[in-house]
């Protein structure tokens, strides 16, 4: 009874996630899935306080001394703060550029270990398009990597790659995104669409992610809505309502 | 030995020519005139059609080589085609280096120091050169001819008997099929992984194509136009149909059962997915029964432009892939609106015409005029 007031109340604090959002990200909204549970972090939250483990390759960091600063998992966490202000939020990260999913898994169990995780933000698939990585292994990886996250006590949230223009030619994302949606399907994890949230921002205007520069504006603009966006994902993930019907908005 | 027809079917120049514009508008990433293709309406794309198409004409050409000629005139031409092949491949290679390094040397943007990886290989040309030319590393959108020089290397004694045991060369196709599965075999590719399209996987549907050519399509006839056929591929279609919507309204997703889903997905292309096959065999019903061969506006100017193009399969292949790299530097270079996307798809078809039409023209005036004894081989097409 205690356990279902609190997230009652959780109901409402949750609504700060987007009310308080940059237009510029919320353009994305729709974008976000908003109809799978998150009842592990939802506990959490309850117990004040929410571990969050963020894995990633080089798309989750931005270059430079301030590039952590600005990069999606800072601002991942202080939007979890803001929108959860009640609650002590840690966040620990496990990134390291050019490493595919595979790669990724064999270290989860360590991280898990270390940080004890309530949520895992996996973040994969540019990587392995990149280096053509054997799909039914990738998709091992990933079906592995949230089977441990899993035991281990951590909801998974999948990230999914970049929209990156100039390099869509040469990176076959396509496999591993399908992959990547059909896991998060199976396993009843979100699928964070990273991939078309930036598609939309660049076709509506919202953000150049054409132009070339070596600036950290837009960039760090970019991060900041995916950190904001994925607070959302975890806040609409925690809400007590029942989930929307099918087909409806 | 099985018989060899003669007369051409302008439904596989036409269903080539249009596979060969949704290849073009398929490749081109991002672009919004894609939807219209029917990789978006079902589980089979334009790439089922083309090598369908391919091995029939391949079966239609050589056939009739290897039955006046003998096998080893027929085998020699097999592989000056496949040598054509190459060259092609080669050429596409040179191109897709030239944007590649353009991009590597115009590009930075600290949000995509990962995907800049990808231009690393220009750092060790060495190696990645040699392995596109052991055709081993393939980049984007650029494993169709591999696959095609593949099928056409293994295709001389498929042919011979095909033209000896037509339903035993068949039934050879499909074991290979089924021992691909069984036992996974592919053909590593540079730096990972294996071949984007399987050729153990693809030879079934172009053999099938060379089986129908020789006979087999006329054996099928009674199978093919029943009722009982049309209805179930018409439900198959439908089906596949349904189950593609749910890809673009994930909230439908929810109305296909977990059974099904969990069943049918991964949809495989690399090794192609029976449920591939199958609905590229529904497509083939309905397209067999409700276009008949002598149908008049085969020979109107409305198809001739798709027509012109599918006789000229190779050339406009590789021209589709160029332009689709053009049309993407476009987006990235000059805009990426809607309205360039229409344009640029339209004018890439329109160049694609144009240019088969030329190709027609060089055929007809470097043959020079004929004389009447001699049967019009296999008239401004090529296999």
């Amino acid at each position: 009874m205690r356990m279902f007031s609190a997230l009652l109340a959780l109901g409402v604090l949750a609504v700060p996630a987007w009310a308080e959002m940059p237009a510029e990200c919320r353009v994305a909204r729709h974008l976000v899935e908003d109809n799978l549970r998150l009842p592990g972090v939802a506990s959490a939250i309850a117990a004040k306080h929410l571990n969050v483990l963020v894995l990633g390759a080089g798309s989750s960091v931005l270059p430079g001394p301030g590039g952590a600063n600005l990069a999606y998992p800072e601002r991942l966490r202080v939007a979890l703060i803001e929108t959860f202000p009640n609650v002590s939020v840690t966040l620990a990260t496990d990134i390291t550029p050019h490493r595919t999913a595979i790669k990724m898994a064999e270290s989860l169990t360590g991280d898990l270990r270390k940080s004890k995780p309530d949520l895992l933000i996996w973040q994969t698939g540019t990587v392995d398009a990149m280096e053509g990585t054997d799909q039914d292994q990738f998709n091992q990886a990933l079906d592995k990597g949230i089977s441990i996250a899993k035991a281990a006590g951590a909801e998974t949230v999948l990230v999914n790659a970049q929209y990156s223009p100039r390099t869509e030619s040469m990176i076959a994302l396509g496999n591993y995104a399908e992959i990547m949606r059909w896991v998060a399907v199976q396993h009843e994890v979100p699928l964070f669409d990273r991939f078309a949230i930036m598609k939309l921002w660049a076709d509506f205007g919202t953000f150049d992610l054409f132009s070339a520069t070596k600036n950290l504006d837009t960039a760090g603009r970019v991060h900041d809505c995916i950190g904001r966006l994925l607070a959302a994902l975890v806040a609409d993930g925690v809400k007590t309502d029942s989930p929307p019907a099918q087909g409806g908005q | 030995m099985a018989p060899v027809t003669t007369e051409r079917d302008l439904r596989l120049d036409l269903f080539r020519g249009l596979a060969l514009w949704l290849i073009f508008l398929d490749h081109i990433p991002s672009n919004a005139v894609s939807w219209i293709t029917i990789r978006n309406y079902g589980f089979s794309d334009a790439t089922e059609i083309f090598v369908f198409i391919s091995g029939y004409t391949a079966a239609f050409v050589y056939g009739r080589a290897m039955r006046q000629n003998g096998f080893i005139v027929a085998s020699a031409r097999i592989l000056k085609r496949c040598w054509q092949i190459y060259v092609a491949h080669v050429f596409l290679f040179a191109i897709y280096l030239a944007e590649i390094a353009w991009v590597a040397h115009s590009f930075d943007n600290p949000l995509y120091t990962e995907e800049m990886g990808v231009l690393d290989f220009l750092r060790n040309p060495d190696v990645t050169i040699i392995q596109a030319l052991l055709l081993k590393f393939k980049p984007v959108n650029m494993d169709v001819l591999p696959l095609y020089i593949m099928l056409l290397v293994g295709f001389s004694p498929v042919l011979w008997l095909l033209l000896r045991a037509p339903s035993m060369a068949l039934i050879a196709s499909g074991v290979v099929y089924g021992l691909m599965y069984k036992f996974g075999w592919n053909i590593p590719a540079y730096p990972n992984g294996v071949w984007v399209f399987n050729p153990f996987a693809w030879q079934l549907l172009f053999v099938f194509g060379a089986w129908c050519a020789l006979g087999g399509a006329k054996r099928l006839a009674l199978v093919l136009n029943s009722r009982v056929t049309i209805a179930l591929a018409i439900a198959y279609l439908a089906f596949a149909f349904f189950v593609a919507m749910t890809w673009y309204f994930p909230r439908a997703a929810g109305l296909l059962p977990h059974i099904i889903g969990d069943n049918i997905y991964p949809i495989d292309k690399t090794n192609l997915d029976v449920l591939r096959i199958l609905h590229f065999l529904s497509l083939a019903v309905i397209v067999v029964n409700f276009v008949p061969k002598d149908w008049p506006a085969l020979r109107s100017p409305v198809f001739a432009p798709a027509i012109l193009c599918g006789q000229h399969s190779l050339a406009i292949f590789c021209l589709g892939v160029f332009l689709a790299f053009a049309g993407h530097f476009v987006f990235t270079e000059v805009s990426n609106r809607l309205l360039t996307h229409v344009i640029v798809s339209a004018v890439g078809i329109g160049v694609m015409v144009a240019t088969a039409a030329v190709l027609t023209w060089y055929k007809n005036i470097e043959r020079g005029p004929r004389p009447p004894t001699v049967k019009p081989g296999f008239a401004g097409g090529d296999a």
